[in-house]
């Protein structure tokens, strides 16, 4: 058994203190923590005091042991994750806060952040960042240490994944994203120290690296480093999107999906992380091939073909014309020479009646789809 | 498939033969992949190119097109050699063995490596670890099912499968992946020329007395209608007079194209239901505008036979419509009205006239991950398949001899064609082609060619170049690429423009009726 905040629980071999934590509705906050990844303790968020140890320990990596008894939220705990936030927020353009300063006391690196054309506008992590959430949460200030500037330049030469390197924090979730769990190996952590970088295949742009833009990172990322590229200038809250749960159009894998909707258009994909088949994964089709939805060549009317050219139509003329026709041939020639292809894109109630329709309505069974093709 | 996707990463081997699985079915590739990297599994890879996954893998089997069984027959003959089968399982669970090893007998290695062009050792060292692994998993797609032989090639797996005695157990299986979001479901639900939903037979009095008296009419039709590989030669001799397609683009995906063009050119009426302006669409007397899968609700069943729920997110473009709502509509105007007050009251009447989705219903899909079969409201559906049994009771070995493909290389057209998918691009591009994005990553059509070919066509990278066939020819770039096998060129399907199913042979398989696409004979010249 584990004492966590006073209450105890049993655990199975290998569990970490988070593991059991969360099993058991005891919220710790992580940043660096990937479901399915080995914990690589990086961001020092989620530590907790552990009765006896000297030192905080992060829970994530911490193996769960008998008669631990483990406080999450002490005042040590508090001190230490607030102090820990405060760096993060110092590692680079982190000015979402900036407004809990007075304008005269923005340092020049802000102001100068705020003079990049891709920080023009809000972070557009505002609002879903999770660095973010915390600070307000431990209502930390972003004042006290002097923001460091990053060596590397923003990156949006691909078309879905824009690389904004003065976001990141280097907590590494992305490239536990890409390694452990779609296995791409595309990015790692590389260079030390003050020069650290999360890089693509010996530095390249992603473009140019085994990078297969499924987008995991993006989904892994808890800032605004890593976003869609085409998410980075829209000009809304990610707040104010609805979310709607479908399962994927493509592949037959099934993956369910987010489809973010703002002012009826898709603005964005996730993977709902709770469920099977993909538990977050998606691929470059699921998350970024949205754009047909609402694209402007989508057929918006009905049309019938006179004399060689289409001409559009009511439904009730094209209806009316299909249906003679339909009529005409079957007692001309019987229902046998009708032939109903359906299709593999549509769901199973359509399936359904499109076979009901064929069987019962034109009384033919000459109906089959794309299953052979 | 036989067992669920999770089972994938519970495999102590998995065989993937005839699937270009990170390109087509990415996130799944990734079970795959996990797998191998942190579990320990052995992967194994039969494919005539070197797929991407092949860079995972412990052992790749490369084998000229069209060969499957041989190959297949080959590791079974080891196997039996070296008693690494499940003899147990062999013994009470399966009949047809005798036959099967008496077949088995003439596929040395040596004998498939001159079928196949597969070394004979790495064929036997294949059967090892297939034969040697405690579960082991059969992954497969249209590289499989797209032959004359495909039928039987998927029976030679199945026979694999259950030699070693993997159907029926957690983590084995034979799994086909399903290669659009609900062909798994269309199947299901009876948009199949000789099954009504849940594979009921049309030809079954009892079954269709059930259907009429459920639907309210006098007499369902008796025969088993065309499949849509015959239908099109049915269209140019003129016994099928009207079409009526639903988001389909035969235009690209049929093969022989030209053929394919002749057939629909022949109709007297052709309805074509679509969101694109598509190929086919350009062909048909009236086109219907639909709503795409982001602006209904229903479900799809995906790959692994899981019912998952599709929800209205968009409002459908201007007039456009929901396909359902459509069929309803017409099926009015015909005098048999449907009556129905959303998708959920649709999927209550499927599960009344189907055994295996009669558990199914949107309650339960909210809270559940429900595989069919499901057979009651209780039951808690079946992810994996045959656990105890077969749902014929034994299983059946099918004993198979090898049978090369319909159009194999000659003087003329010495090179093979294989066609398939690539990353980007999905099918007919009908929906892909919309976003820039991929676009730029997959722009146009390429014939994917090795080194050595295009040292001996004198061909260089970016070289337009032209592919014949007996039927047609194509124009398009080359790309030269270490994934390509001397001998054969790959074409991906997806680009109008440069359609390789221009090239490619319509002959089916006797059974499944389903096209030779992934082999046919070509030549190619620099355009």
């Amino acid at each position: 058994m584990i004492t966590i905040d006073g209450q105890t629980f049993s655990f199975e071999p290998g569990e970490t203190i988070l593991d059991v934590a969360s099993r058991n509705g005891i919220f710790i906050p992580t940043l660096c923590y990937l479901k399915g990844a080995t914990p690589t303790g990086a961001c020092r968020i989620c530590l907790v005091e552990v009765d006896g140890a000297r030192n905080l320990v992060a829970s994530c990596a911490t193996p769960a042991g008998i008669d631990m008894v483990v406080s999450t939220d002490s005042p040590r705990v508090v001190k230490a994750r607030r102090l820990n936030l405060e760096l993060l927020l110092s590692s680079g353009y982190h000015n979402c806060l900036v407004q809990d300063m007075e304008p005269d006391a923005w340092t020049d690196l802000q102001l100068k952040g705020l003079d990049r054309d891709e920080h023009k506008d809000i972070c557009p992590a505002y609002g879903e960042c999770r660095l973010q959430a915390f600070a307000v949460k431990y209502g930390v200030k972003t004042g006290r240490f002097e923001p460091k500037e990053t060596p590397y330049v923003f990156e949006n030469v691909n078309p879905f994944i824009a690389r904004d390197f003065s976001r990141c924090i280097l907590c590494g979730r992305c490239v536990q994203a890409c390694n452990e769990i779609q296995v791409n190996n595309a990015i790692s952590q590389g260079y030390r120290g003050s020069r650290s970088k999360i890089v693509a295949s010996g530095d390249r742009a992603l473009k140019d690296s085994d990078c297969v833009f499924c987008g995991e990172c993006i989904q892994a990322c808890p800032v605004g480093a890593l976003v869609p590229a085409d998410v980075v200038f829209k000009g809304h809250l990610r707040t104010d999107e609805k979310k709607v749960r479908t399962t994927c159009g493509y592949c037959g894998v099934g993956c369910q999906l987010n489809l973010h909707i703002y002012e009826d258009k898709v603005v964005r994909v996730t993977g709902v992380e709770q469920s099977g088949p993909n538990y977050g994964s998606l691929c470059v089709k699921g998350r970024f091939g949205y754009d047909f939805m609402t694209h402007p060549d989508r057929l918006k009317t009905p049309r019938i073909k006179r004399n060689g050219e289409f001409s559009e139509a009511t439904w009730d003329e094209a209806l009316d014309f299909v249906t003679d026709r339909l009529r005409r041939i079957k007692e001309t020639s019987g229902p046998d020479s009708i032939m109903i292809l359906s299709s593999a894109r549509i769901t199973n109630e359509e399936n359904y009646l499109a076979q009901k329709f064929s069987r019962a309505v034109i009384g033919t069974n000459n109906i089959d789809h794309c299953a052979r093709l | 498939m036989t067992n669920p996707i999770k089972d994938i990463e519970k495999s102590d081997a998995i065989l993937i033969i005839g699937s270009n699985t990170t390109e087509n079915h990415p996130v799944l590739s990734s079970y795959v992949k996990r797998a191998k990297t942190f579990k320990g599994t052995k992967l194994l890879v039969i494919d005539p190119r070197r797929v991407p996954i092949v860079r995972h893998a412990d052992l790749w089997l490369r084998l000229k097109p069209g060969t499957d069984v041989a190959c297949i027959n080959g590791m079974m003959h080891v196997i039996l050699d070296e008693r690494l089968y499940d003899e147990e399982y062999v013994r009470s669970r399966t009949t047809g063995f005798d036959m099967l090893k008496k077949v088995m007998e003439r596929y040395t290695p040596e004998y498939v490596e001159g079928i196949t062009g597969i070394p004979k050792e790495q064929l036997v060292e294949a059967a090892r670890i297939y034969g040697k692994a405690g579960a082991a998993s059969i992954l497969y797609a249209m590289g499989i099912t797209q032959h004359t032989t495909g039928t039987d090639n998927v029976k030679s797996l199945a026979n694999l499968a259950m030699l070693c005695g993997n159907v029926g157990i957690e983590g084995g299986g034979v799994n086909p992946l399903r290669g659009q979001n609900n062909v798994q479901g269309a199947c299901d639900m009876g948009a199949l020329p000789n099954v009504y939903t849940g594979y009921q037979k049309v030809t079954d009095d009892s079954v269709r007395a059930h259907m009429e008296r459920a639907w309210g009419v006098d007499k369902l039709p008796k025969d088993a209608g065309l499949p849509v590989t015959d239908m099109m030669q049915k269209a140019l001799e003129g016994e099928v007079k009207a079409l009526y397609v639903i988001g389909e683009n035969p235009m690209v995906s049929d093969p022989d194209l030209t053929h394919a063009k002749k057939c629909l050119e022949n109709l007297d009426f052709l309805i074509v239901q679509d969101i694109f302006m598509t190929e086919t669409a350009q062909m048909a007397d009236v086109v219907l505008p639909s709503a795409s899968f982001a602006e209904k609700d229903g479900t799809f069943t995906n790959t692994e036979r899981k019912v998952q729920r599709v929800r209205k997110a968009l409002h459908p473009p201007g007039e456009a419509k929901e396909d359902g709502e459509i069929i309803r509509e017409l099926s009015e105007r015909m005098g048999y009205p449907m009556k129905y007050d959303n998708a959920e009251s649709i999927m209550r009447e499927i599960s009344e006239v189907t055994p295996s989705y009669c558990g199914i219903n949107y309650d339960r899909l909210e809270r559940e991950e429900i595989h069919w079969p499901c057979t009651g409201t209780d039951h808690p559906g079946t992810p994996c398949l045959h656990m105890d049994r077969f749902t014929c009771g034994l299983g059946v070995f099918h004993a198979i001899e090898y049978a090369p493909p319909a159009e194999v290389p000659d003087e003329e057209y010495p090179l093979y064609l294989t066609t398939g998918r690539v990353l980007y691009q999905f099918h007919t591009r009908s929906m892909t082609m919309k976003s820039d994005g991929l676009n730029v990553l997959a722009p146009e059509c390429f014939v994917e060619i090795s080194v050595q070919d295009a040292e001996q066509y004198q061909i260089n990278e970016g070289d337009a170049i032209k592919v014949v066939s007996r039927r047609g020819e194509i124009e398009a770039r080359a790309k030269i690429s270490n994934q390509a096998f001397t001998g054969t060129v790959f074409i991906p399907f997806h680009y109008a423009d440069a359609a390789a199913n221009t090239l490619t042979h319509a002959a089916l398989d006797p059974v499944s009726r389903i096209p030779e696409y992934k082999v046919c004979a070509v030549k190619i010249e620099r355009a």
